[in-house]
Parts: structure tokens; sequence; C-alpha cells
């Protein structure tokens, strides 16, 4: 049963390749930055999925009395923090977009491109 | 049982994430984006990371889709060009072409829970073995989070500290944007039924906020989730009854004080370590004896967490609420 | 058959009508003619479904600390899910969006 073991790694590619068509295809920079906090996203399950034990249980002492397997906590210390850095970072980008919409009036990147050339 | 679960997770995920990618309409996509975050804090559950899946159910579903909407609200929300269609199919072809090598690599993975994966291997046993009995928590999470990897935790805080000074910077002082606008905004005020329960449940959402905060040692929970809820609770408030209303109960000055206080608190922490004769971050000397001086560390350095996440995370709210009517 | 066996058919019983319940709800989001029928199918899945597939679980749950939390779960679920829709609708009212069968009958009439 191959596919069983490894699926969840599969799954974390396909997420991955989504979000980076979103970041690399679409025109529209809100579009893009949904892309980038997809590919994030992906990364995310990534590293949780390899920290998951098999038979173990969420990294709590005293939790459950059954069971001395636990979980690795590491990844899971790393992505906790990673997943509040990542909407600050996304709300900085948000706000870059804020900007270029009001110095521009538009969000798609053709128009922008447009307008440079223009001036 | 739990791995037909885990299949139909996953291939809600997908779907949801082709949907995000291929909407028009960038409402619905932000829309899909906050399903998607509660499925994935779902499948963290199924992985044993419930800490994770507090952080993500808080900060993806809660915070970013309101982000997200604000933003939106300043722009157009139709995605009017398509693009070149070249550039579609290579940017396809590429895709494709590095899908396949990905998943070709994952042929030489360790298997999915295989308890030996080099992962497991090197420092997480220290750390399960080690945190009990340095720290005497439960939560291994807050342990090494706190102090095994508390330079770590230091660097995010403050780059999460310098991401609200970044987007202030950009959008400009939410107080003096407020001056330009006209005082219509009221938020839900003519909704009777939200605005009464929103108000019930909003004190409820902040005692959660705070029995995550300081029960985060013994549960999941600590300073970034408990952040993320607190934020949460009055950006609702700021919803409900207008940005005015919110910003009379936590003025800007306010915030400003929490979101450097908190980092402040942090870096203090470990400067006061060092007084006392130990590293940098080594909480052990700060009390009578190591133990109890680890646990008065994470204790400090939680509350230095909540506070700067939630300054930064309320303050980014009200600097993209001002900006609407410019 | 002693208490536990019991408890845990009468929880099996109650979580697939619960199941049941929550199927329909998503069924009736796709089927229905218009937004609000499809927003009262929607609503079953947070009123309906969670109801009978919390108890369930409220039954088989080991300790005391745990039952209460999930009812806690379930009043706080029961406040919020009606609200949501309640918001929904009137929100749709106000941007102008007529109920689809009531035009159907005035037509008819």
């Amino acid at each position: 049963m191959l596919w069983v073991e490894l699926y969840h790694y599969w799954v974390f590619a396909i997420l991955l390749m989504i979000g980076l068509f979103g970041v690399i295809a679409k025109r529209n920079l809100v579009k893009k930055l949904v892309g980038l906090s997809l590919f994030q996203s992906a990364v995310f399950l990534f590293y949780i999925t390899m920290g998951k034990v098999d038979g173990g249980t969420a990294p709590i002492v005293g939790m459950t009395d059954s069971t001395d397997v636990f979980s690795n906590p590491l990844p899971q210390v790393l992505i906790l923090t990673a997943i509040v850095v990542g909407i600050s970072t996304t709300a900085l980008g948000l706000s870059i977009v804020v900007r270029i919409k009001e110095a521009y009036g538009s969000i798609e990147e053709d128009v922008i491109h447009e307008k440079d050339r223009a001036e | 049982m739990v791995e037909i679960l885990n299949i139909f997770i996953m291939l809600m995920l997908v779907i949801t994430a082709l949907a995000m990618v291929s909407s028009r309409h960038l409402f619905v996509t932000v829309m899909l984006s906050g399903i998607f975050s509660l499925l994935i804090a779902a499948s963290f559950l199924l992985l044993d990371a419930a800490d994770v899946a507090l952080t993500e159910a808080a900060v993806g579903a809660g915070i970013s889709t309101v982000l997200f909407l604000g933003a939106l609200a300043l722009m157009d929300v139709e995605e009017t060009t398509r693009g070149v269609r070249r550039i579609r199919m290579v940017s396809l072809i590429v895709v494709a072409v590095t899908t396949i090598f990905i998943v070709h690599a994952t042929f030489y993975m360790p298997a999915f829970g295989d308890i030996n994966a080099p992962i497991h291997q090197h420092v997480a046993p220290w750390y399960i073995q080690h945190v009990p009995i340095h720290m005497d928590i439960p939560n291994i999470v807050t342990g090494i989070l706190g102090s095994y990897r508390g330079y770590d935790t230091l660097g995010e805080v403050f780059v999460v500290f310098t991401a609200g000074i970044g987007v202030l910077s950009i959008l400009g002082d939410p107080i003096k944007n407020r001056q330009h606008r006209p005082a219509h905004n009221r938020g839900l005020r003519h909704y009777l039924i939200p605005r009464l329960v929103g108000r019930m449940l909003i004190p409820f959402i902040i005692l959660f906020g705070l029995y995550v905060q300081f029960h985060g040692e013994y549960s999941p929970g600590g300073g970034f989730q408990a952040g993320a809820l607190v934020a949460a609770a009055i950006i609702l408030y700021a919803l409900l009854e207008g940005e005015d209303k919110a910003l009379q109960v936590i003025p800007m000055r306010v915030l400003y004080i929490m979101m450097a206080s908190g980092a402040l608190l942090y870096g203090g922490v470990g400067v006061a370590a060092l007084l006392m004769g130990g590293n940098f971050l080594d909480y052990s000397v700060l009390a009578s004896t190591p133990v109890a001086g680890q646990q008065w560390g994470i204790l400090l350095i939680e509350m230095g967490v909540g506070l700067t996440v939630t300054g930064v995370l309320i303050t980014i709210f009200h600097a993209f609420a001002a900006r609407s009517n410019l | 058959m002693d208490v536990a066996t019991t408890l845990g058919w009468l929880a099996a019983i109650l979580m697939l009508i619960g199941a049941f319940f929550t199927f329909v709800g998503g069924l009736g989001a796709l089927r229905m003619p218009d937004f609000y029928t499809r927003m009262h199918a929607a609503s079953l899945t947070d009123s309906a479904g969670p109801i009978f597939i919390l108890i369930g679980l409220m039954l088989i749950s080991e300790t005391w600390l745990v039952a209460i939390k999930v009812f806690t779960i379930l009043v706080f679920l029961l406040i919020t899910g009606p609200t949501a829709s309640n918001a929904l609708a009137s929100a749709s009212l106000l941007a102008g969006n007529k109920p689809g069968l009531a035009n159907d009958q005035s037509e008819a009439e």
C-alpha cells in the first residue's frame, strides 16, 4: 500500500503547485498574494505531516495516560510561529497593493505596465 | 477510520485551492481562503498538531479573511484581465513538470508516520524527554517555543513587530487618515440581532483568549494564539460598532505601546537573565530553582508575545479601515 | 446490555441522525431554487446537524469535563449559527435580492 504512505506528500506537492501557478500566471495582484499564501499553507502542511508519528498523540504530557508516543513537537513549534508571521507579511503585501491601486487606479499587472510605459 | 477522514479533508483542500485560484471574483476567492484555512486546521488537528490548528483557525479563518476583505473594500473585486495565453500555457507546463519532480522525490521520503524517519531521531526525542525535567510543564510545544528555541521565537516576534511598523509606514497613521473621512461608518448599528449577539460573545472570546494565554503551558495555547483571539474580539467589536467606538476602547496610542512593550518585555527577560549571571534568554537563573526560573521565563515571554501580536494585528486592521474613503 | 453499550448505541443513532441533517442541508444548499431557500437548507448544517452530533458525542465522552466542553460548544453554535443566517439574509434583502418564490406566486395570481 504505497500510496497510503505517501499521499500526504502528493497533496502537499499539488497544493504547492496550485499556489505557484497563482503567483506566476495570474495578473491580478491580490490573486498573486492569495497564491502566495496557498504556497505557504502547503509548506506548513508538509512540515506538520513529517512530524506525525503513527499511534502518537499531541505532544502534551499527561493528556492521555495510555501512551508515551508523541508526535514530533519541533515542526509544530516552527509552523506555529510561521503562521502568525505569515499573516503579518501578507498584510504588508496587501498594504503595498492598496498603495499601488491608489497610484495607478488598478491592480491588474497589464494595466500597470501600460501606464508605466506611457509615462 | 481516521485515514478516510484524512483522505476526505485532503481532497477538499485540493478542490478548494483549485476553486480559489480559478475564481474570477476576488470576493469568492477570499471567502474560499477562509474555508481553506478551516480545512487545513482540521487536518493539522488530525496530524496531532493541536497548537498549530488553534493558531490557524484563529489567524487564517478569522483575521486573514477580515484583512483581505478590508483591502478589497479599497479596490475592484472583479478580475478583469485574463493575461496572455502563452504565459498561462508556459506556467502550466512549468507547474506540471515541477509537480512530477516533487512527486518523484516523495518516493525517497520515509513513509507517513514512520517512527524511524530521520526527523524523529535527533533533537526531538531529547526535547520530549527533557521538557518535563527542565521546565516541569506538560505542553512540550510551549516548552520548546519559549525556552529551547527562545532565540527563534524572539526573532519571529520582531518580524511581526516590523511588519506592523511596515504597514503603518506604507498606509499612514490611522488617526490622521481618519480626519479626512466623513463620519458615516457606524458599523452594523442597523443590524440589531448580529450586534446584540456579537456584543454578548465578545467577553467570552476575550476570556477564552486570556485562558489560552495563561493556560498555554498546560493545554494547547500560548501567546501567538491568544494574541490572535483577543485581536479577533476587538476587530469584531470594530465591525459591529464602527471603528470610532473601537478606538475609544483601545486608542492607537495604547496599541503602539502594546506593540513595542511586548517585544521589549521579551528582550528584557533575556537581558535580565544576562544580568543575573546566565546566558541570554537562559531563564534558569531567574528564580531560586532552575525549574521555577524556566516557568517564570516562559510565562513572561509568552505575555510579551501576546501583547505584540494583539497590538500588531489590531493596528493593521485600523490602518486598512482608516484608508477607505480617503 | 450494560449502560455503556446502550449509551454507545444511542450516541451512534443520534450521530447518524445529525449526519443525515447535515447531508440534507448540503444537498439543499446545492439544489434549492433561490438564495433564501438555499440559505434555509444551509442553516440546517449549523443547527439541526450539530445538535444531534454533539449530543451524541456528549453521551460517549469519557469524563464530565469533556461533556461540559462539548455542551459549551453546542450552546455557542446554537447562538452564532442562526445569527449568521440572520445577518446573511438581512444583508441580502438590503442589497435588493427579493425572495424568488414570492415572485412566482404573485405572477400566478
